[in-house]
């Protein structure tokens, strides 16, 4: 830097430079600072010419020697600079004397000046060094900055571009000239010079199927775009026209005279409709119209045309007694008679006044809506029934809760239709046996459901391991059930809710275990009630029962039923409605009872079935009616092996798909990747195939297209400024144009305005 | 008697040529074809082993410089023109296509430090450490006629990087000060400086060519306007960087090789984070250049790797390395966007393919549609495990894995610290910090 500061001191410090003394500069030609000069040296040398120069003033008349500029050079110092007749103060007048006179200055600028001559005060320091370079860099930067953010929108459009090629800008196909193509053709015989000269001349193409500059420049001043919207334009306006000329053809085929005349009522109508308008707008072309018309009335009056005197009229008239059609189109050739001699009355805006009047003293009460007494529908009374719920004879709540038992008795009774439906199912299913039991209190199944579970070792010697394992799910539900009632008996008020609960619960097994433990308590205390609550038990039974999920619904198969004390239950009387309300709402879902059977098909489903490998008729007669020898099949039919074990097998509540294959999962994706936002756009883009098995030949042309095309060979250049942004500016001229063509526009407008 | 007569148009079924492959009419109800999903999911690996199987990117080597390479530069009309500097100071013109030196040159004493190509192709010009700009000719000189510079300036202390305008007869050098000179001219038009430290690389901007760019030995990245008075901005990172290279296709985004081993990606607009962290590189990153295209860019590090980032991308998806490869110096992509050519610290220049399983040369229609749908496939399968796997999957050196591995596992330890800092803090009296965030120290105005 030290080294360097030569240069920047001639260059870039001027200011400091200035602030030096004028008396002071060294009179001494200072030489161009080199590089390898050393610059201590220098800086010696001018303190020595200082020196001098101090020395030479002291001597009273000043020796000013000429300096003289050796040599051409860049760096220009301002040791260089000397002016003539240094000495004499030039003053701020002298310097501004010449401004007044000039006549191109102007006023303002010359005002400035004297001001600036009259004032006395010092001027400001100026920022240091650093500030200003600081304030500079960071003007620089933002006009950087935003000249480079121009390139915002390419950059974009090009990073989302579905194929980019390069290199960008190729030259453009089409008529070449010879002189493009061939650097050194000249037209050498003297017939090609005049042709040439003559062609050049008139500014034509040299070669023929080139375009002269203007064709040129025009197709350079319409680019693609603007082109492609221009025709664009002009085709909607063909076709509009098209159209256009096609219905006035259609609309003048009809003959119709009915058509016709409604078409002049229309259009009459219309007419009148812009006569009003241009009554408001503009009242003298008004008033000519109104002349026109009251001409037209006037000869209306005069001419006997639809007075019904006409030859038509008159055989009209004949046959009017017999004809309801002639008559009538009697009565319509005087209403048109009428209508035209009828004079048109413009209304003033005294008479709109007191036509506003007259509605305002219509009463209020006239407007209202008629009291409309619905009982079932309060919202469809409009205002009155809030004001007067007395006057309908059941109130809007009345009739609400009327509605609400409706609707609960509505609900009541198809609970009750589906449960006789199935209770007769049942009947049908079921033996006398078990009927009998299924009638008993629910509070015994219960109990026997919880010895179920105590008495798991008896049964296992009895009944076969499909069996029981199925009672085992099946007891694993009813602990569910006993829960449900335990919680209907302990706090009912929330049974609703508890009982909704219920089979979400159950699915922990751990939960399973809880309840067998909260459950156990209470056969023990059992005996030691008094017989007559579980007389009371029984008694209660048959409304309790109809209300309850029928437990043969859960118990698909046969329980064996082992006779035990029956476990007393108190219930609440109170809440005993409403309990059996929601079981008649959930009576439908035999949520659990679906399951198992849905458990078992799987399980169903997964075994392998034997492969009959049986062909019918070989080595023996076959034909219809006649089967395979039993003998034949077996020897034929392959077993097959089981398959391992289920892992569901010891879970009673839990279906594991047996399907899933441990081996597929190395090849699939197990998470969304990151341009998708879930699996389903993921999955439908995996599902798309690209390939030419499903595709049409375009459909994969353009499917599997690369992004980046290059050609081979080609020299890919920067992206040129001026290709794209020159668009822009373009572009904001035009808007600019259009911009300003609307603010004219609008002036117009005003001006119309004020002048009306 | 009117018959009729079914009648195809033997458009349908007649090839245009013999040499045509036959017509096959084709039903596309997709239920004669099932199984799509599973079928393209095979297609998708199968072509992904193919791309490693044809991953071949070592094209050539190309041997006869008698000391490191410095410099490489691309001959900006001739795709198989490239100039090389050495660290002996010659620099040699080479024909790609013959893979042959056509033209070896002793431009200066010691180093080459930098090179750069004039915009028309007709001249190159080169610094060295003896304090001379040299200007070239491109043609080499008749049979006889000793090779000499067509201009030479002496200037006053040693420069270390030097860039042409892309337009106009001036370019950049940089060394003490950033100074911008005039072809015709002995002196430079203006330096620029901005503290007291050397630099290292400049750049011109391709696009908006007024602006350029400059690494200092402070750390700092510095823009300039040649139409400005002063420098625009500078950025101060933690370590130093040692090239630059500006995106040709997007005017205001730069890449950076840092000697943190990581390139940063910065918008000119933005520079106090950078847009993307390029990571990957386990030693410091010597040298960085854009595709032609701007989609990717490609870096030489003294880890003797070349990787190719994608322009967005945080990781490389591609890492060239031979045995015989030492410190990568400096490289260049060439302008048709199909090659890399790399110089190393041993003495050869290097040409490897941008994209390692390319089939080179021209290729029937049916090849390249066969292309453009395996590649579309493996973009369309890239998640799949299996396909993912094998796609990814890079051979290193040893040393090289071991030394990732090392820097990961430190990486992790870092993170780990910080985690436990933090949880052990006041919350939120320590800031999480972002990657992009950690690089920048600052941003001088």
């Amino acid at each position: 830097m030290a080294a360097s500061s030569s240069l920047q001191k001639t260059t870039l410090s001027e200011g400091s430079a200035l602030a030096a003394d004028e008396e002071e500069l060294p009179s001494e030609d200072e030489p161009a600072i080199s590089a390898s000069e050393d610059e201590e040296g220098s800086d010696d040398e001018r303190k020595h010419n200082k020196l001098l120069e101090a020395i030479s003033s002291m001597g009273g008349r000043k020796r000013r020697k000429q300096n003289e500029r050796s040599e051409a050079s860049l760096q220009v110092s301002e040791f260089f600079v000397n002016a003539e007749g240094t000495g004499e103060k030039v003053m701020l007048s002298d310097l501004l004397g010449t401004v007044e006179k000039t006549p191109g200055t102007s006023n303002k600028t010359k005002k400035q000046l004297r001001k600036l001559e009259n004032s006395k005060d010092t001027l400001d320091l100026p920022l240091n060094k650093q500030e200003t370079e600081k304030i500079q860099r960071a003007i620089a930067f933002e006009k950087t900055a935003q000249e480079v953010a121009l390139w915002k929108t390419i950059v974009m459009n090009n990073q989302r571009a579905e194929q980019m090629v390069f290199p960008l800008n190729q030259e453009p196909l089409g008529p070449k000239r010879v002189e493009q193509i061939v650097a050194g053709w000249k037209a050498e015989t003297p017939l090609e010079q005049e042709i040439f000269k003559l062609l050049h001349n008139n500014s034509q193409p040299v070669i023929d199927p080139i375009l002269t500059p203007v064709e040129e420049a025009s197709l350079k001043a319409m680019s693609l775009e603007e082109a492609k919207i221009r025709r664009a334009e002009l085709q909607k306006a063909r076709a509009l026209q098209s159209y256009y000329e096609a219905k006035a053809k259609r609309e003048k085929k009809i003959k119709s005279k009915k058509y016709s005349r409604v078409k002049k009522k229309k259009k009459r109508k219309e007419f009148l409709k812009q006569f009003e308008e241009m009554v408001k707008t503009n009242p003298q072309a008004a008033l000519e119209e109104l002349q026109k018309i009251e001409m037209s009335r006037m000869k209306e009056r005069m001419s006997l045309k639809h007075q019904n005197k006409s030859k038509w009229a008159k055989a009209k008239a004949i046959m009017a007694r017999y004809d309801l059609s002639a008559r009538k189109a009697m009565q319509e050739q005087l209403q048109i008679n009428k209508d035209l001699t009828q004079k048109i009355v413009v209304h003033s805006d005294d008479e709109h006044e007191s036509k506003g009047k007259e509605l305002e003293t219509v009463p209020d009460f006239v407007n209202d809506p008629e009291p409309v007494i619905d009982s079932v529908n309060p919202w469809m009374k409009g205002q009155l029934t809030c004001e007067e719920p007395e006057v309908s004879c059941v109130t809007p709540e009345d009739a609400q809760t009327a509605e609400e038992e409706n609707k609960e008795e509505e609900l009541l009774g198809e609970f009750e239709r589906k449960r006789r439906l199935r209770q007769a199912d049942e009947e049908a299913l079921t033996p006398a046996e078990e009927k009998k039991h299924a009638s008993e209190v629910v509070g015994e199944d219960v109990v026997e459901i919880a010895d179920n579970d105590e008495n798991d070792d008896k049964e296992e010697e009895e009944v076969e391991e499909e069996e029981e394992e199925e009672e085992v799910d099946v007891s694993e539900f009813n602990t569910l059930f006993k829960l449900m009632r335990r919680e209907k008996t302990q706090e009912a008020p929330e049974v609703g809710e508890e009982l909704l609960e219920g089979p979400n619960r159950i699915r922990n097994m751990e939960d399973l275990e809880v309840l067998d433990e909260g459950l156990e308590p209470q056969p023990i205390v059992a005996p030691s009630l008094p017989q007559t609550a579980v007389v009371e038990a029984t008694s209660e039974p048959t409304n309790k029962k109809s209300k309850e999920i029928d437990l043969n619904e859960v118990l698909t198969k046969e329980a064996n039923v082992i006779k035990v004390p029956f476990l007393p239950t108190v219930v609440e009387e109170e809440h005993d409605e409403q309990i059996s309300i929601i079981k008649e709402a959930f009576a439908g879902d035999d949520v659990i009872s679906d399951f198992i059977k849905d458990k078992r098909k799987q399980e169903a489903a997964g075994k392998p079935k034997d492969v009959d490998l049986t062909l019918p008729g070989w080595g023996e007669w076959g034909g219809v009616g006649l089967k395979p020898s039993r003998w034949k099949r077996s020897r034929f039919t392959v077993k097959v092996a089981p398959p391992p074990p289920r892992q569901d097998q010891k879970l009673p509540d839990v279906i594991i798909s047996e399907t899933r294959d441990a081996s597929i999962g190395r090849h699939q994706v197990s998470y969304v990747p990151f341009p998708f936002a879930n699996t389903d756009q993921f999955e439908s883009c995996i599902r798309t195939p690209i390939g030419h098995t499903w595709n049409t030949h375009s459909a994969v042309q353009k499917m599997t297209k690369p992004n980046v095309v290059t050609t081979m060979g080609a020299i890919i250049e920067p992206i040129v400024k001026e290709d794209f942004i020159k668009e822009k500016t373009t572009e904001k001229t035009g808007t600019k144009h259009s911009s300003e063509r609307k603010q004219r526009r609008s002036r117009k407008r005003k001006n119309k305005l004020e002048n009306e | 008697m009117k018959v009729k007569v079914l009648c195809r148009n033997p458009d349908d079924y007649v090839r245009e040529t013999t040499r045509d492959i036959q017509r096959v009419p084709r039903n596309y109800d997709p239920t004669l074809h099932p199984f799509e999903v599973p079928r393209e999911y095979t297609r998708a690996l199968n072509a992904t082993k193919l791309q490693k199987v044809f991953a071949k990117p070592f094209v050539a080597s190309l041997d006869g410089h008698r000391d490191g390479i410095s410099c490489i530069v691309k001959h900006p009309k001739s795709l198989s023109t490239v100039i090389s500097g050495a660290c002996d100071g010659e620099v040699k013109v080479w024909n790609l296509s013959k893979r042959e030196c056509l033209r070896t040159v002793q431009a200066h004493e010691g180093f080459v430090r930098g090179m750069c190509s004039r915009f028309c192709g007709t001249s190159f010009f080169t610094v060295g450490d003896d304090k001379t700009i040299k200007q070239w000719n491109m043609e080499a000189p008749g049979y006889g006629v000793r090779d000499e510079p067509i201009n030479t300036i002496l200037g006053k202390t040693v420069f270390t990087g030097i860039d042409h305008h892309y337009k106009e007869g001036t370019f950049a050098t940089c060394g003490q000060t950033v100074d911008i000179w005039d072809e015709q001219r002995s002196s430079p038009l203006r330096s620029f400086s901005w503290g007291v430290d050397s630099f290292n690389c400049v750049r011109f901007n391709p696009v908006e060519t007024e602006l350029l760019a400059s690494c200092g030995s402070d750390r700092s990245i510095i823009l300039y306007d040649t139409r400005e008075a002063a420098p625009l901005r500078k950025v101060i990172m933690k370590m130093r960087n040692n090239t630059l290279s500006w995106n040709q296709m997007e005017a205001y985004y730069f890449v950076c090789a840092n000697e943190d081993y990581n390139l940063y990606t910065y918008d000119i607009r933005y520079l106090d984070i950078p847009v993307t962290v390029h990571m990957d590189h386990v030693s410091a990153v010597l040298d960085v250049d854009y595709s032609p295209t701007g989609r990717e860019l490609v870096s030489a590090s003294f880890d003797k790797t070349i990787r190719i980032f994608g322009k967005d991308a945080g990781h490389s998806r591609e890492v060239y390395h031979t045995k015989r490869m030492q410190h990568v110096i400096c490289v260049r992509w060439s302008a048709d966007n199909k090659y890399i050519m790399s110089g190393s610290d041993e003495m050869n220049i290097r040409l490897w393919k941008a994209n390692a399983s390319e089939k080179l040369g021209l290729l029937s229609a049916r090849e390249k549609a066969a292309a453009n749908y395996n590649k579309k496939l493996i973009e369309k399968f890239q998640y799949h495990p299996q396909v993912k796997r094998i796609a990814t999957y890079r051979h290193l050196p040893r040393e090289l894995l071991r030394q990732k591995r090392e820097q990961r596992e430190m990486k992790l330890a870092q993170r780990r610290k910080d985690v436990n800092i933090r949880k052990h803090s006041k919350p939120g009296s320590i800031p999480v910090v972002t990657e992009k965030e950690k690089h920048v120290v600052a941003v001088v105005e």
